[in-house]
């Protein structure tokens, strides 16, 4: 049971808007273990950041709603838990990685003061210590001459060396649980390429938890042990990345893969998933796929498919596996 | 009539920066180099592909190539002609040849404008519609040639997704019947399964009326698909250009060679991306005198910080700027 730290089971949740109900995420269920990297991939709006923000309750009740289902966290039912509860377990236990730093950070604090803000908080130290902290913690992450950059602000770094203080927050007080969402969509590919190398050393180095959310599925080949993938809030396929790439079985995952231009190879047509993302304010019916999809059956334009497991640790939604 | 649609000459833009009374008699004015003096050259009916990190030149080149930013020096040759001593009137006859298609098609569409209206106004200002019927043909004309309907043309931007929007946005460069198309880093903002799509029509639009492209972007899978050629730019400079098939399997310069291995490629069972280049992009501003690449490159000397390397053909096509090869 210990076994994994994270487990959400049947997650609904919901956001009640004034042109109607949108429903973000509908029965997702999936764990993650200790020291294991999940990946989460999916285009924009297939609802992997509300998925983040629901394990981290910071889904804003209203509008949203979690309609049903439980977000476990050590076994322990977080929507249970008390708001002072929840606020000790956010930073020391989960802690979060945005995708803008710019935004995410406070551009009218120094980079020092906002890190060692979390470390009074949560760690009850005094200000000698957590500064004492943070210089630890920035060149943990590779910033050159820590202590010098303490007073600095946000405006004063390159959008790498943001992601690195975004980093050093995050792991200021020691989480067990890392949540990274598109940490590296906004930066240069050598960037990106030295900010994964950091994550990575860094979940090794304490044996973390991680769950990455990524459109980029090259980022997912090599930085996730397990991949998840999101369409119209619905989770269609789950498997190791070695299994996902090698061998997909639902149909998006399988044109997704089929959309990327390679760059080991040039082929002069690409193969695109046919037609657009349906509209979350008003989706299919059955599976919210099926519009799209070359293998559509009747069955698939009422039920919406559950997921099953097609191979040992593979799980599809899809019909095409009832037959 | 010369081999080449287009062709820059030693094209430079400065930006002079803290550029007032005070400073400048102070003479602490500063000089930020966005582009330093690039040569390349398109051929009729090849797609060159510009690629580089953010902040190296890609985009400003593509407005200097279009006059929507005026160079601080060098040439632009279109068919033959240097387009930077145009008057003003034969300037707008040739922006009708050349047209740009931007990265956000959310700001790139005026979003009180119906899309027959976004589409007129090219054939307005050339004056290539004669009457109302003629441009509504026109309008539908394009719409379909970028996948879209006639049920389309009366509504506005916000009632289409990204990929769509995009789709107008070529309509529009499409609509003066241009020779050469620049896309500015044109797929970034599209979703994969999106971006599949609009890559496609680009490649069968090219066919269809046999355009010249200059396409900008910072993916390097994106350039290695739609590309015959490419120019890969670092802090103002070009640093390698050659044919894709050279470029990405035979890559010379540090930096392409670099930029490579940083690419995960989709797929666990190749490589892993490496790291081969240490610290952070030189600044554009008052540049030193050697090669741009020479704080972070694993092979430079004391030479590469003072001089600075010249485009040299190292095989057919195919030139490096580097030292050390």
């Amino acid at each position: 049971m210990v076994d994994n730290v994270l487990e959400i089971d049947n997650l609904t949740v919901r956001f009640h808007l004034k042109r109607g109900d949108l429903t973000a995420i509908d029965g997702m269920s999936f764990s993650v273990k200790r020291g294991e990297t999940f990946g989460l991939v999916g285009e924009s709006g297939s609802g992997k950041s509300v998925t983040a923000r629901s394990i981290m309750r910071l889904i804003p009740t209203p509008p949203g709603e979690i309609v049903s289902g439980r977000v476990l966290f050590n076994g322990q039912d977080i929507y249970k838990k008390s708001d002072a509860e929840m606020r000790a377990m956010r930073g020391s236990e989960v802690a979060m990685v945005f995708q803008e730093p710019m935004s995410a950070l406070n551009p009218v604090f120094t980079v020092g003061s906002q890190i060692s803000d979390a470390l009074r908080t949560n760690m009850g130290m005094n200000k000698a210590e957590a500064n004492e902290r943070v210089v630890e913690l920035l060149q943990l992450v590779g910033i050159p001459s820590p202590g010098s950059r303490l007073d600095s602000y946000v405006h004063e770094f390159s959008g790498g060396m943001r992601q690195r203080v975004m980093l050093a927050m995050a792991l200021s007080c020691d989480p067990t649980f890392l949540i990274a969402d598109e940490p590296t969509t906004a930066l240069d590919v050598t960037i990106q390429a030295v900010i994964l190398d950091l994550i990575r050393s860094m979940i090794e180095r304490f044996n973390m938890s991680l769950i990455f959310i990524t459109h980029n599925l090259g980022v997912v080949a090599h930085a996730c042990d397990t991949v998840g993938v999101m369409y119209a809030s619905h989770l269609v396929e789950l498997a190791s990345t070695k299994e996902i790439f090698a061998n997909p079985q639902h149909p998006y995952t399988v044109g997704l893969l089929n959309s990327i231009p390679r760059l080991d190879k040039q082929t002069k047509f690409l193969t695109p998933i046919k037609g657009l993302v349906c509209n979350m304010m008003d989706p299919p019916t059955g599976c919210k796929f099926h519009p799209r999809c070359d293998h559509a059956m009747d069955i698939c334009k009422s039920i919406n498919p559950p997921m099953k497991e097609v191979a040992p640790g593979h799980f599809a939604a899809c019909h095409l596996h009832d037959m | 009539m010369s081999e080449y649609l287009l062709e820059a000459r030693n094209l430079k833009k400065h930006f002079m920066l803290d550029n007032d009374t005070v400073s400048r008699l102070a003479g602490k004015t500063r000089t930020l180099k966005a582009v330093d003096g690039i040569d390349f050259a398109v051929r009729r009916g090849e797609t060159l592909g510009l690629v580089g990190e953010s902040g190296c030149g890609k985009s400003t080149t593509a407005r200097l190539i279009t006059r929507l930013v005026e160079p601080s020096a060098g040439e632009v040759l279109f068919k033959g002609e240097n387009l930077l001593e145009f008057k003003r009137a034969k300037m707008q006859q040739t922006r009708k040849s050349i047209q740009l298609v931007f990265q956000d098609p959310y700001s790139s569409l005026n979003p009180r404008k119906t899309i027959m209206q976004i589409l007129s106004r090219p054939l307005e200002v050339h004056k290539l519609a004669a009457n109302w019927v003629e441009k509504r043909r026109r309008v539908l004309e394009l719409l379909n040639l970028v996948g879209l309907g006639e049920e389309h043309a009366d509504r506005y931007p916000h009632e289409f997704s990204g990929g769509q929007r995009q789709r107008i946005a070529i309509a529009r460069a499409l609509a003066v019947d241009p020779e050469l198309i620049i896309g500015d880093e044109p797929v970034s903002a599209l979703d994969v399964s999106i971006q599949a799509q609009v890559l496609n029509l680009f490649r069968e639009l090219q066919e269809k009326l046999s355009l010249t492209y200059i396409f900008i972007a910072h993916d390097l899978s994106v350039i290695r698909h739609i590309s015959d050629r490419v120019a890969v730019m670092y802090v103002g400079k070009i640093v390698e250009t050659g044919n894709v098939a050279d470029i990405f399997d035979k890559p010379q310069h540090p930096y392409t060679k670099a930029l490579l291995d940083a690419v995960p490629d989709a797929d666990p069972m190749v490589e892993p991306p490496k790291l081969t280049l240490k610290g952070e992009v030189a600044t554009p501003i008052d540049p030193p005198p050697g090669c741009r690449l020479c704080n972070r490159c694993p092979i430079a000397t004391d030479h590469c910080s003072q001089v600075m390397p010249e485009l040299v053909e190292t095989s057919k096509d195919h030139f490096v700027a580097c030292h050390n090869l």
